[in-house]
Formats: C-alpha cells, sequence, structure tokens
C-alpha cells in the first residue's frame, strides 16, 4: 500500500490542472476539484491502473453555511461577562473564507489497491448544480437523489432525479442550515373535517445546549500542521 | 397474445402495475415497492423509501457529541453496537486519542456478538420469507442469550450506548444475572435456565461459545442441502463481481460475488490484526453463497469472540480513558474532588469541543460498509454527520437485480440483501 503523499503526488502528475488543493489529515487524503474538471477526474481516477477507484462508496452534500459560528461566546468572558444564554437571532451570512456555500463530498475506494480518497467539489450559484457521475458508478443514482432532496443540489444528466427520503409532496431542502430543526409543517387528524390535514408548526424551537467553539490548546499543535498542509489556507 | 392450443384461447396477459408494501410481511419493515409487472414477471422495481426517515443526520448536528451515539443504536437497530462503533470511531480519529487495549478486545467481541445476533435475524427472516418457519424460531433462541449479553453489559437489551469515545462505558460484570424463581416455573426448571449464569458475563458467553457452532449445524441441516431452499435461492439475483462493485456493494453482498473484501482485514480496525480468522467467499453470487456466506461468518465470529474472551480473562485493566477533558471521572471521584466535580459539570452540561477537521471512518458492519462522515467545526456539536448506510446501495440496485424474475424470486432476493429500514432511511 502506497502512502497517502504518493498517492497524491500521483493524482497531481496525472491530471495537473484539475486538482486546486490537496490535504492530508488523520491518513485521508482529500482533493479539491473544480465542477468543470470533475467528470474527467472521475473517469481517470476509476480507470487509471495505478489508481483503480472502482467503488464509490458515498456521496454527502454539505452545507457550509453558519461553519465556524458559535451560539454562546466564550472569549471575551473577562470583560463583559457570560452572555445569559443562546444567541437565538443567528441571521447565517458567512461560510468559511468566503467559499461557496454547498459543496459535494465523494468517497471513493480502490479495492484493487486498497485505497481510498475523499473529493469535495465547492458549488458556485444560486442554484447549485453539478454534473452527475451516475455513469461513471452506478451507485450514485441514489446518493445523487438523497443530495437533491437534503440540500438542494441538481445534478445534470441524472437519469430519474426524484425525492427520496422525504414525503410525497414535501416542500424545501431539509438539511439545508436555514431549514428549521422541527421542521415547517406538521400533520395531524383533523376530526372536524374528517381528514389529516397540516399545518404550520405550533411549537417552538429551542436550544437546550449551545453550540460553544473553544480553542483547547492541546490542539493548537495540530491545527498550526494542517494550515501547513493547506499551503496558507487561514482555515484554523 | 393470444394463442390458440388445441381450442382453448388462452387469457391475454396485461402488463399491470402492483403495489407492494409499505405493510408487507416481506417487506421487512417499511418498504413500499411499485413493481411493473408482466404477468408473474417483474420488470421494473421502483422501491419508495423513506417512510422511517427520521433526520437522524440533522439531529446530530443539533446535540453534542456524546448525546448522538444512542441514536446510532437506532440506525440498524438489529446490529446497534456496530453503528456506534463507527461512530465512536470517527470522534476518537478526530480527537486523535486511542481507547485503552482491553476496552478494544471488549468492543471487537460485542461487534463480533452483534454479527451474530444480525446474522441470526436475517437467518430467521430470510427463511420465514421463503416458507421454513422452524428456522426463525431456533434463531431467536440464541438471540435471547445474546441481547442477555447486552443487557448484563449496558442495561439494555437492544439500544446500548456503550461504545464512548475513550472507551466503553463500563467494565465487564463480575456476576451473569440470574432467573428468580417464579410461580410458574419450577425450580428444577429455574435451575437449568440458570446452569451457565452461575459465573461471570465472559463464562455465560464461553459457554455460548462452545455450544454455538452445534446451532449453526442445525439451522445447516435445514436449510443447505433443503431441495426447497436450494429451489428457491440457487441460480436467484445473480450478481457478477463487476457489476457489484459499480452498483457500491460491501460486506456479504460483495463476498457472496466472490470478492475477497473484509475491512476487517483489508483496513484493520480495534485489535482485529491480532486476531485468527477467516474470510468466506461465495462464487456464484446468487442467494444461495450469499446464505453460505453469512453462515459461515457466523462460525468465524464464533471463534473471535472465544478469542477475545481468553484474552479478556487473562488482561484486566483500565476500560475507558482517565482524561477527563473527554471521558466523565466516576461517581466517587466526583463526589470527594473538587477538579472532577468540574469535569464532570463541564461534560455534562456542554460536552467536549472537538478539533476542526473532517474524518471517514468506517467498519465492517454485519451488513457491509458503515461510515461516518464526520466534519467538526472545532464546536461541541458535529457540523455535519453522513452516515453512509450499507444497506442503502443494495436497496438501490434491487430493480437491476430482480428484473425478469418472477415475484416470489423478488421476495428472496429482497431478503437475501439484509435490508433494515433504520439505517436505510436513517
Amino acid at each position: 500500500m502506497v502512502t497517502v503523499e504518493a498517492l497524491a503526488a500521483r493524482i497531481q502528475e496525472l491530471l495537473p490542472h484539475a486538482i486546486t488543493n490537496s490535504t492530508c489529515a488523520i491518513d485521508q487524503l482529500t482533493l479539491e476539484v473544480p465542477v468543470e474538471q470533475l467528470r474527467a477526474l472521475c473517469k481517470i481516477l476509476r480507470d487509471e491502473p495505478d489508481l483503480q477507484f472502482e467503488m464509490l462508496m458515498d456521496i454527502c452534500g454539505v452545507d457550509y453555511l453558519g461553519y465556524g459560528r458559535d451560539e454562546w461566546r466564550t472569549e471575551q468572558a473577562t470583560a463583559t461577562g457570560f452572555s445569559r444564554g443562546a444567541e437565538r437571532d443567528i441571521t447565517y451570512v458567512k461560510t468559511p473564507n468566503n467559499t461557496p456555500r454547498f459543496a459535494i463530498v465523494y468517497h471513493l475506494l480502490s479495492i484493487t489497491h486498497n485505497y481510498r480518497v475523499r473529493l469535495r467539489v465547492f458549488i458556485e450559484g444560486e442554484v447549485p448544480m453539478v454534473p452527475s457521475v451516475t455513469d461513471i458508478w452506478n451507485s450514485a443514482n441514489w446518493y445523487e437523489r438523497e443530495a437533491f432532496d437534503l440540500f438542494g443540489i441538481l445534478f445534470e444528466d441524472h437519469p430519474d432525479l426524484r425525492r427520496i427520503l422525504t414525503d410525497y409532496g414535501f416542500i424545501g431542502h431539509p438539511f439545508r442550515k436555514d431549514f428549521p430543526l422541527i421542521g415547517e409543517t406538521e400533520v395531524r387528524y383533523d376530526a372536524a373535517s374528517g381528514r389529516v390535514i397540516y399545518e404550520p408548526v405550533s411549537i417552538e424551537s429551542r436550544t437546550l445546549v449551545p453550540r460553544v467553539i473553544r480553542h483547547d490548546n492541546r490542539y493548537l499543535a495540530r491545527e498550526v500542521r494542517n494550515v501547513v498542509a493547506d499551503k496558507g489556507d487561514s482555515n484554523g | 397474445m393470444s394463442l390458440p392450443i388445441k381450442g382453448i384461447v388462452m387469457a391475454e396477459i396485461r402488463n399491470y402495475t402492483l403495489n407492494f408494501g409499505p405493510q408487507h410481511p416481506a417487506a421487512h419493515g417499511v418498504l413500499r415497492l411499485v413493481l411493473e409487472m408482466e404477468g408473474e414477471t417483474v420488470k421494473r422495481a421502483d422501491p419508495h423509501i423513506g417512510l422511517l426517515h427520521r433526520a437522524t443526520e440533522k439531529l446530530a448536528e443539533s446535540k453534542v457529541f456524546n448525546q448522538s451515539i444512542g441514536y446510532m443504536d437506532r440506525l440498524d437497530y438489529v446490529s446497534m453496537m456496530c453503528n456506534e462503533h463507527a461512530y465512536v470511531m470517527a470522534i476518537e480519529k478526530l480527537l486523535g486519542i486511542e481507547p485503552p487495549i482491553r476496552a478494544q478486545y471488549i468492543r471487537v467481541m460485542f461487534d463480533e456478538i452483534t454479527r451474530i445476533l444480525n446474522h441470526l435475524l436475517w437467518l430467521g427472516a430470510h427463511s420465514l420469507d421463503l416458507g421454513a418457519m422452524t428456522v426463525f424460531l431456533y434463531t431467536f433462541r440464541e438471540r435471547e442469550d445474546l441481547m442477555d449479553c447486552y443487557e448484563a453489559v449496558s442495561g439494555a437489551r437492544m439500544h446500548a450506548t456503550y461504545y464512548r469515545p475513550g472507551g466503553v462505558y463500563r467494565d465487564l460484570p463480575e456476576r451473569m444475572p440470574r432467573y428468580k424463581e417464579t410461580k410458574w416455573r419450577s425450580a428444577k426448571d429455574i435451575a437449568k435456565r440458570n446452569e451457565t449464569r452461575q459465573g461471570s458475563l465472559l463464562d455465560f458467553i464461553w459457554a455460548f461459545t462452545e455450544r454455538f457452532p452445534g446451532c449453526v449445524d442445525e439451522y445447516e441441516t435445514l436449510l443447505t442441502d433443503n431441495r426447497i431452499w436450494k429451489q428457491r435461492t440457487v441460480g436467484v439475483g445473480v450478481v457478477s463481481p463487476e457489476r457489484a462493485m459499480q452498483l457500491g456493494f460491501s460486506g456479504p453482498m460483495l463476498r457472496g460475488s466472490g470478492i475477497a473484501w473484509d475491512l476487517r482485514k483489508k483496513q484493520p480496525y480495534a485489535v482485529y490484526d491480532q486476531l485468527d480468522f477467516d474470510i468466506p467467499v461465495g462464487l456464484n453470487g446468487d442467494c444461495y453463497d450469499r446464505y453460505l456466506v453469512r453462515v459461515e461468518e457466523m462460525r468465524q465470529s464464533n471463534k473471535i469472540i472465544r478469542q477475545c474472551v481468553e484474552w479478556l480473562q487473562a488482561n484486566p485493566g483500565p476500560v475507558m480513558l482517565s482524561d477527563h477533558k473527554i471521558t466523565p471521572p466516576s461517581r466517587v471521584e466526583m463526589k470527594t474532588d473538587m477538579e472532577s466535580l468540574i469535569h464532570h459539570f463541564k461534560l455534562f452540561t456542554e460536552g467536549y469541543c472537538v478539533p476542526e477537521g473532517e474524518v471517514y471512518s468506517a467498519i465492517e458492519h454485519p451488513k457491509g460498509e458503515f461510515g461516518i462522515y464526520l466534519i467538526s467545526d472545532g464546536a461541541n456539536k458535529p457540523f455535519r454527520v453522513k452516515i453512509r448506510a450499507a444497506g442503502f446501495p443494495h436497496l438501490a440496485a434491487l430493480d437491476e437485480m430482480c428484473r425478469g424474475h418472477m415475484l416470489a424470486d423478488l421476495v428472496a432476493i429482497l431478503s437475501s440483501q439484509d435490508i433494515v429500514f433504520g439505517e436505510i432511511d436513517r
């Protein structure tokens, strides 16, 4: 089995312009690919004899809205005192480093050579759209339907892009960060009209444990290492 | 098309659409299948899933890391601890910690107990679907003992929440709970049932592994050379190795098609590289081979459990890290030591923060590769949890697998996939 670095170098060599960023963390290789290069890269990853990623294990939609944002201030505690609870009126506006909001993450596995790789594609634009890889790996079919259902990401040339996990007639994309956890509608039996009816939710969303980010000294060393690997990506 | 045969005019066969499920005993939960039939032949199968969708991944985003372990049990609700293992391992990788060796042996032992639990349920349900009632009663007899192991160690028979980041919740009990005398059971009967429960949990598991290969022989006597069984499964739902990879199969579905791929061997986690076991592989990729693979896996799991029991009996030690930034201190410490009290309070009100990063951790789940893709932005709650359910790509391939087969074969193919909707719908 080759090292992760050697694998990254080999892929970089095959398609020098296709990869905008590659990182190795926790022994796992992540490649960032622009949308236009995705299909070309996927075909090479699948067919090149010394790569042979013949299996697509997973496709995961990610909504980066509000990444790195906490609900409870812990840094300025000494100056102003702790805030008294979760901040509710958070309007999500930003993603880290002004990257696009949505991303699609592919997990590939090579059975022949026993290694894995992760591809991340950031999707620009009002309507997020990526080309489908269903014809490269047939297993992508349902995974893409799922990402469409839950995040509203469109897949060009997908043979059958329908909702898959949510209810018939569901409105909205529930895994987007601006979709409320308790949902928008609730269902109950209405005795007066003698049928099941949909209504706006009547309960209020609440936070039991606020989201807190603490910069722990023990992890600082590791964060710095990651940043170096990121080639100046000032994320840490 | 109508064929006049000896003066009899055959009825014209029309295509029609059949709705199978969601309330059908062979639909393994809540599967709705829309079938396009030509006579009794399936032309197209369109599974409608999501009737059990609970948005586990979204719920996990709103909870501190440890509170979602219980949700993992409820994904694939017949292999509970294996789901926990993948999730807990993902957190551990991000935190950069390694649980104590004894905890890893306990995890492997319970992973294999879980594999047997899963395969027993599968075998019972599969044979029930194909008309063999007896096997179901036999497999549930053994499942009962394994559920008792779950209960002895965690207090819950199914949804254990036993694995925690940094180890397992507590060490194995020294005394196996026993049946108490009731007015409905004689003392003699109770004594017989308590025969293997006189010692510790490990003694009980050891006694189970002594008799379990004989139980598997019993199931095999009923099925393996059974003419009806073979007629229903041999050559049904054949998947070639190339198609199996293309369709994203894993676990027994992939091995049934003849690919020797098992994460326990190829990408070992916990202490699997210390243990001696074999990987059964099928030849033809049909329902019968998948059956044979799973039956042999039960025997191999039994072998692994025995090695773990021997190791655990010889090597006492801690089962949880003592880093109280991540694992809670004991009750005694908490009540006598100020710092432990603070740790306890912070852990149970706020949880621990996981450093920024992302990780994919996969385990060899009884159904295939079960993976957790975890993105953390440094908070005490995950930013995104993606569950790679093993059964999801298998069910997606149902259409291809059952095209041209009869309706009754569809039931055989569906149950040979070992479908559980808890994990597919998430």
